[in-house]
């Protein structure tokens, strides 16, 4: 060992290798090559910035952000808040961003329920249903989702009976051409307590199954949780509801001459987006399901199955939580990407974000502020849903001991 | 065990445990909840194909000369298909010059069908259902033609030469590979057939008069903007995934911006950003071809994404091989080029066909930017007064919406075919 220390203290003599020139150094070359990206960015940039400016200024088009205060003279067929002809381009880019969210929110919602409900179908031992299952993925996945809107709006929802010839449900659900009319609830003296007794209801299920969780952690002795809250959600309420002397009634659609009035009302342009989307994007959900349970391995249903566990067991406690690590990832970019493909309103004429900024466009003439702020919407979107689902992610992640 | 096999007293095994019955048993009736799984399945299934069956077989007009024909039946409208059929692949190209785009897609077939199948085993399959396909194909043709029936849709729709052509192309290029190998075809269809196609379609040379790209449609574009934007997005999503996994920070960050912003909005407002954005960005009086500028933003998009796929295989590379290159003394381009690259992208193949097929399907977003592909050309027909009856409409987006999934389907079961082949490799 002393040796080894010897030669360690004395560097050996090297030759020196030879210096590369100037321009073949590392860092020379990689400076020249970001100056030159960095250069090219800049013309680009100056070039079309110069153009718009110059072709702008040709076709007397104001620019800057000044048109969002200006009336808007065009309706909405579908707004959340408020909205009239006399209002703002402003506020009409709202009304549009919240209908983007309401049906992106709902979408996935929707579109979650049926991915579970035929990814774990396909993988069921009963023959017929992982066939039903496989045929509604395979078909599905392979069409334009565009093509799917087209037949669902134009195919089947236009060519409905007129509001006479309603499709009728049970004398309160009527299905025709305008959209589909619902009993409306209408909510008497009394509700409030009824409504908050289902807060406090789910706030107790809430309490209890904590203190259950934490009993058996600490004891290892079971409680109902689920019978209990069961109990709780569905009880609770009820008796309220009695107790307050039922305030809830229901405003009924009737058909009056050529259409119908009262109940409310879901339009044609929501319902086939809402189904495309959900379909769609269901059909992409089941599959990643699908992978995600097959990745879980065997040898985990079978130690499952070993200590004791029952079916519905076996599925909540070993399998899903495994699954839901292998599901979370690609889950998230398909909720981003119905998103984004809720922009196919535009081809049937639902008033999202895309479509009422194409209203504003042609009618300001601003193209490149609108496109703009589209744009910035989907952008900022795409990174909230993606940092929530990164946070859910680490907190479903494995946690290494 | 003095049983011999075919002893006639051995019992067999009880029906209801073997055969048929047994499978029934296990596979659809094993408890009460998978029976009634079962048969809610089957009124499920029922009431599906019912309504399919019913609307394009039972109830379909087959024979009519315009859309009052069709009015007369509740199902689907097939003639307004057999007239406007080739309107639905080549758009309004003019009449006279449709050999052009047959050529290119026999072209297409002819280097396709060496460069997917894999050995002469794969090849002989797919010659074999080609030559199967186009031969029932084209003696119901002329059985329908001499025994005059009044089923002319067919006769319009379907083109013997260029059936007979396609088996004679695909086996060309099958038994020509045998002798070249798969680096010559690679090279032709990514090179050369490129420039060939473009030359073809658009003409403009003595012999080929110019065809202008507003009057090209159908399936011809869609097959064009998915193909050239997939080609084209190739190396610049090597370019961007590479630079993604650089040192240089600038290059790092333009490229994970481009990424995010082109993957974080869809891809509709990239389309409507090149049909109003891109006038105002050019000099006043510069002028852009529509098709061009669809071309070059689908290419863009699918940069994006396919960077992100090859990112994938790149990071699948184990360490090792980079040091080893670098042990070579390979300086980057080298070591990407021959050691990095060709194993990242073997592995993505997969991913490189699902992105297609993606843009496959997204192609069809252009007919909102004004371009005609083949659902833009199925909406414009649907127009056509002459063919208005209740369920032209239907049939057209149905009809579109089978030549889309068979496309898409035909490349997914080839992707997961590739994905066994390459499992298979590592398995070994």
């Amino acid at each position: 060992m002393a040796s080894r220390a010897d030669t360690l203290s004395q560097p050996p003599v090297r030759a020196k290798p030879a210096e590369p020139s100037f321009l073949n150094r590392r860092e020379v070359r990689q400076a020249l090559y970001q100056i030159a990206l960095v250069v090219a960015l800049v013309a680009f940039f100056y070039f079309i910035v110069t153009n718009a400016a110059e072709n702008l200024r040709r076709q007397n088009i104001a620019s800057g952000f000044d048109f969002l205060d200006r009336v808007s003279g065009f309706d909405v067929s579908q707004n959340l808040i408020s909205f009239s002809n006399t209002d703002s381009y402003g506020r009409a880019f709202i009304v549009g961003l919240l209908n983007t969210i309401v049906i992106a929110v709902i979408g996935i919602v929707l579109a979650t329920i049926l991915g579970f409900i035929a990814g774990i179908a396909r993988l069921s031992k009963n023959w017929l249903i992982a066939r039903i299952a496989g045929l509604y993925v395979e078909t599905v996945r392979n069409m334009p989702l565009l093509l799917l809107l087209l037949i669902i709006y134009f195919g089947v929802l236009k060519p409905l009976p007129g509001p006479r010839q309603s499709l009728n449900f049970a004398d309160s659900v009527f299905l025709n051409v305008r959209g589909l009319y619902m009993p409306r609830p209408e909510w008497l003296a009394g509700s409030g307590i009824f409504l908050a007794s289902i807060a406090v209801a789910l706030i107790a299920a809430f309490v209890v199954a904590r203190w259950a969780h934490a009993r058996q952690m600490r004891t290892g002795e079971q409680f109902p949780t689920g019978w209990t809250a069961l109990a709780l959600v569905v009880g609770l309420p009820a008796l309220t509801f009695l107790a307050t002397g039922r305030p809830l009634a229901f405003d009924y659609p009737k058909l009056q001459g050529f259409n119908f009035t009262g109940g409310m009302v879901v339009q044609p342009e929501f319902m086939a987006l809402l189904i495309g989307l959900t379909i769609y994007t269901g059909s992409f959900i089941a599959e990643i399901v699908r992978a995600g349970i097959q990745g879980v391995p065997k040898g985990q249903w079978e130690a499952a199955r070993a200590i004791g566990l029952h079916g519905g067991q076996v599925l909540r406690l070993v399998i899903i939580p495994q699954a839901a690590r292998i599901i979370i990832p690609p889950l998230t970019s398909q909720y981003l990407n119905l998103t984004k493909n809720s922009s196919l309103a535009v081809a049937i004429g639902y008033p999202d974000l895309v479509n009422v900024g194409g209203t504003i466009l042609n009618q300001t003439g601003q193209a490149v502020e609108v496109i703009l702020m589209i744009m910035a919407v989907y952008l900022t979107l795409s990174l909230l849903t993606s940092a929530f689902m990164n946070w859910f992610n680490t907190r479903m992640a494995l946690v290494e001991r | 065990m003095t049983n011999s096999p075919n002893d006639q007293t051995v019992m067999k095994p009880p029906r209801a445990q073997v055969g048929p019955v047994a499978w029934l048993r296990e596979n659809l009736f094993s408890s009460i909840p998978n029976t009634i799984l079962t048969v809610v399945g089957m009124f499920l299934l029922y009431w599906i194909l019912k309504g399919l069956v019913t609307f394009a077989v039972l109830e379909a007009t087959w024979v009519a000369s315009d859309g009052a024909g069709c009015a007369k039946n509740d199902g689907a409208c097939w003639p307004f298909i057999f007239a406007k059929f080739s309107q639905f692949m080549f758009g309004t190209y003019p009449e006279a010059e449709r050999w052009r785009p047959k050529l290119v897609y026999l072209l297409a077939l002819g280097a396709l069908v060496p460069l997917m199948a894999n050995g002469m085993g794969e090849k002989r399959k797919v010659l074999f259902w080609l030559i199967a396909v186009s031969a029932v194909l084209v003696i119901l043709r002329y059985a329908f033609e001499f025994t005059g029936s009044a089923f002319t849709g067919f006769t319009e729709m379907v083109d013997p030469v260029f059936l007979v052509l396609a088996c004679v192309f695909a086996a060309i290029g099958a038994l020509l590979e045998e002798r070249t190998g798969k680096t010559v075809f690679a090279i032709f269809f990514f090179v050369i057939y490129p420039l060939i196609a473009w030359l073809l379609l658009s003409g403009g040379v003595p012999g080929l008069p110019f065809v202008p790209t507003n009057l090209w449609g159908g399936m011809l574009v869609t097959l064009v903007v998915a193909t050239v934007g997939i080609v084209a997005a190739f190396p610049l999503g090597i370019a961007l995934a590479l630079g993604r996994r650089s040192q240089m920070p600038i290059i790092r960050t333009f490229s994970v911006g481009f990424i995010e912003f082109v993957r974080g909005v869809p891809l509709i407002t990239i389309l409507f950003m090149s049909s109003v954005m891109l006038p105002l960005f050019l000099p006043p009086g510069w002028n852009f071809d529509k098709l061009l500028r669809a071309l070059i933003m689908v290419a863009l998009f699918s940069a994006a994404y396919l960077a992100e796929v090859i990112r994938g295989g790149l990071q699948a590379i184990p360490r090792g091989q980079f040091e080893a290159a670098d042990a070579l003394g390979l300086n980057y381009r080298q070591k990407m080029s021959m050691i990095v690259l060709p194993q990242a992208l073997k592995l993505v193949i997969p991913g490189i066909v699902n992105s297609f097929i993606g843009l496959f399907k997204d192609t069809s977003l252009v007919l909102i930017i004004g371009l005609f592909d083949l659902l833009g050309v199925v909406r414009q027909n649907m127009t056509d007064s002459k063919w208005y009856a209740p369920t032209t409409v239907l049939t057209g987006y149905l009809f579109a919406g089978f030549l889309f999934w068979l496309f898409c389907f035909g490349m997914s079961r080839y992707s997961q075919n590739v994905e066994r082949r390459l499992a298979a490799g590592d398995r070994r």
